[in-house]
């Protein structure tokens, strides 16, 4: 476990480079880069270390490469004032990493066919995991949107690593105008699909998991929630999810996920507290709930 | 220089005063895979109630500038849980116990008092007043009001094991501080911990609605450090052979220096982990450093040596 854990270190910037609305930081982490497996993230300290903006960011791992003995890639775009920081920095300088930290996507024994769904930069973590189905002989087939054509992520890498690769964006700009779900069940018929996976914003995933449901089809989600912490400490970027044993708990993305089995995402009570998970208001749990609590792994 | 970091708290004595704030580390597990969870003087677990507990909506936090805004509502498993699984994994990793305990009323406080302090390898209980009490009309906490305050402390003290510390988290909320913590004294706490976080609210303007869940949250970090100094100074002065562990946007190892020379005898890292998982081994390393080039031999030197230096022209 410990071996596998994430770790802590200062990485040199490699570069910083526009990728159409987005940035690009690869940086020299090879702690980082030999644990790391597809759909893990890192956070990034932003503003130095006196800097009053306290929180790191996270960023899913977009690449990773054995260059300079282990580089780590991920994409932003600038939102505020940590990732307008991060935008600003120049090679050789400083970054305190952590990671890789959540859950990574489960992967099929068997070459199955995959089709990978990204919304925006959420496509981002889907590039590793394409790498690593197609290692094991899997097919993959991309679906990917966003809002206009610069938001559309990678598209040329899309199209070599995947079988088939089709785009959507809300304005029409790029492939076909409207969201991925308008085109996901047409590419599960014809490809075959056997599993999907999914990056981006929580109704994305919520509509990507009902059309993967109709077409019987199991769904991995990646959730995309803000954080404090990262490592499992905080308690603020917890959904509502249901376990095996039927009970609804309020787990955290960042150490319980961010992947999730997507029919197990209660997507309509995100945000809430839902009257029937374990410890809500008025909660009356049984001594068998009870008896499982303790029983469960914690990070 | 061999220099003794141990300090004491009441009947407990720990190898070093950098430990964590309740809230803020879990039980120590998800921290330990940055650092070994035995070094420093204590983990203060995550306050624990009998039930568990879903905690509130989400959005649960907010960055402010040199802090943050939050509001987690507590949750958590429950005490069968917690001593079961989470206070056994800390004791068998070497790690020492400051358990905080949160209730809803005199009679839940009463049992988990009974129930942790009688858990083997426990260094103190922490009271979280910060509750809301179910008597007041107005659905005040318990520490708003040094009476309700003191009951609780009471009921606690009562109810633990004797030899088993109990510190009364205070508030910097409140009219005087100093009546607060002479309460909690007089109703035989053995230490105070301080500061609890302080009610703040940041509204997004593009929304115009408040950026936590519920509108209020509690105010961490750096932020509200000078506030914490502050309470700690007064309440040493006031009582100064009560033990306080001094908390309030810690960072580094001068942070802990500040707190002790005000007069705390430990200092808790609260949260400066969520910024920097290995935080309490760097601000213990950094503390050690900070007293070899004073030429302070002992950790127990510094407590309130601000008091003692004047308060300046």
């Amino acid at each position: 476990m410990s071996d596998n854990g994430p770790v802590q270190i200062r990485c040199p910037v490699l570069n910083v480079r526009r990728v159409d609305a987005y940035y690009a930081i690869t940086v020299v982490a090879p702690g980082v880069a030999e644990r790391f497996r597809s759909g893990q993230f890192v956070t990034v300290g932003v503003g130095g270390d006196h800097s009053s903006t306290l929180l790191r960011r996270p960023f899913a791992i977009h690449d990773v490469k054995p260059d300079y003995g282990g580089t780590v890639e991920f994409l932003f775009a600038v939102r505020g004032t940590g990732t307008a920081w991060l935008s600003e920095r120049r090679s050789r300088d400083l970054l305190d990493v952590v990671g890789p930290l959540g859950r990574p996507f489960p992967l099929p024994r068997d070459p199955v066919n995959c089709v990978l769904v990204g919304g925006g930069s959420g496509s981002a973590p889907l590039f590793p995991l394409a790498q690593a189905l197609r290692r094991r002989g899997c097919r993959v087939d991309f679906v990917l949107g966003a809002a206009s054509s610069d938001r559309v992520f990678s598209a040329i890498t899309a199209r070599r690593v995947a079988e088939t690769a089709v785009f959507t964006t809300d304005d029409g700009s790029f492939g076909t105008r409207g969201q991925v779900t308008d085109v996901l069940g047409r590419v599960i018929e014809e490809a075959r699909s056997d599993a999907v996976y999914a990056c981006g914003p929580m109704p994305m995933l919520r509509a990507v998991t009902a059309v993967a449901g109709e077409h019987g089809v199991p769904v991995q989600v990646s959730v995309e929630e803000t954080m404090a912490c990262g490592t499992g400490i905080c308690m603020t970027c917890v959904i509502p999810v249901v376990g095996e044993d039927g009970v609804t708990r309020m787990v955290r993305s960042c150490v319980d996920g961010p992947v999730f089995r997507g029919e197990r995402v209660r997507f309509d009570d995100v945000g809430s507290i839902p009257f029937d998970a374990l410890g809500a208001p008025g909660w009356k749990g049984s001594k068998a709930a009870r008896a499982a609590e303790s029983a469960r792994d914690i990070a | 220089m061999n220099t003794d970091l141990r300090i004491r708290l009441g009947p407990a004595e720990l190898p070093n005063p950098v430990v964590t704030a309740a809230g803020c580390a879990g039980a120590g597990r998800e921290l330990a895979r940055f650092f070994d969870i035995s070094t420093i003087g204590a983990v203060t677990t995550k306050s624990v109630m009998l039930e568990p507990h879903a905690g509130r909506p989400a959005p649960r936090m907010a960055e402010t500038p040199s802090g943050m805004l939050s509001t987690t509502g507590m949750q958590g498993p429950g005490v069968d849980v917690f001593l079961q699984r989470d206070l056994p994994w800390l004791l068998s990793r070497g790690g020492r116990a400051i358990v905080s305990i949160a209730g809803t009323g005199m009679g839940e406080f009463g049992e988990l008092a009974r129930r942790v302090s009688e858990a083997d390898g426990v260094s103190a209980i922490e009271v979280n007043l910060a509750c809301p009490d179910p008597a007041d009309p107005g659905g005040r906490y318990f520490v708003d009001d040094p009476a309700s305050a003191a009951a609780v402390v009471s009921t606690v003290r009562s109810h633990a094991r004797s030899d088993v510390p109990v510190l009364a988290k205070l508030s910097a909320d409140v009219p005087d501080v100093v009546e607060l913590a002479t309460a909690c004294v007089e109703a035989r706490a053995d230490g105070l911990s301080m500061i609890n976080t302080v009610r703040g609210m940041a509204i997004d303007t593009r929304t115009l609605r408040p950026a936590v869940a519920g509108g209020i949250g509690g105010l961490s970090g750096p932020a509200i450090r000078p506030l914490a100094v502050g309470c700690v100074y007064r309440v040493h002065e006031a009582l100064p052979d009560v033990p306080i562990v001094g908390m309030g946007g810690v960072r580094t190892g001068e942070d802990a220096v500040e707190f002790m020379a005000a007069g705390a005898s430990a200092v808790a890292v609260g949260t400066t982990n969520f910024s920097d998982p290995s935080a309490c081994a760097r601000v213990l390393r950094q503390f050690t450093e900070a007293l070899e080039s004073r030429g302070v031999e002992r950790a127990v030197d510094l407590v309130g040596a601000a008091h003692r230096s004047g308060v300046g022209a």
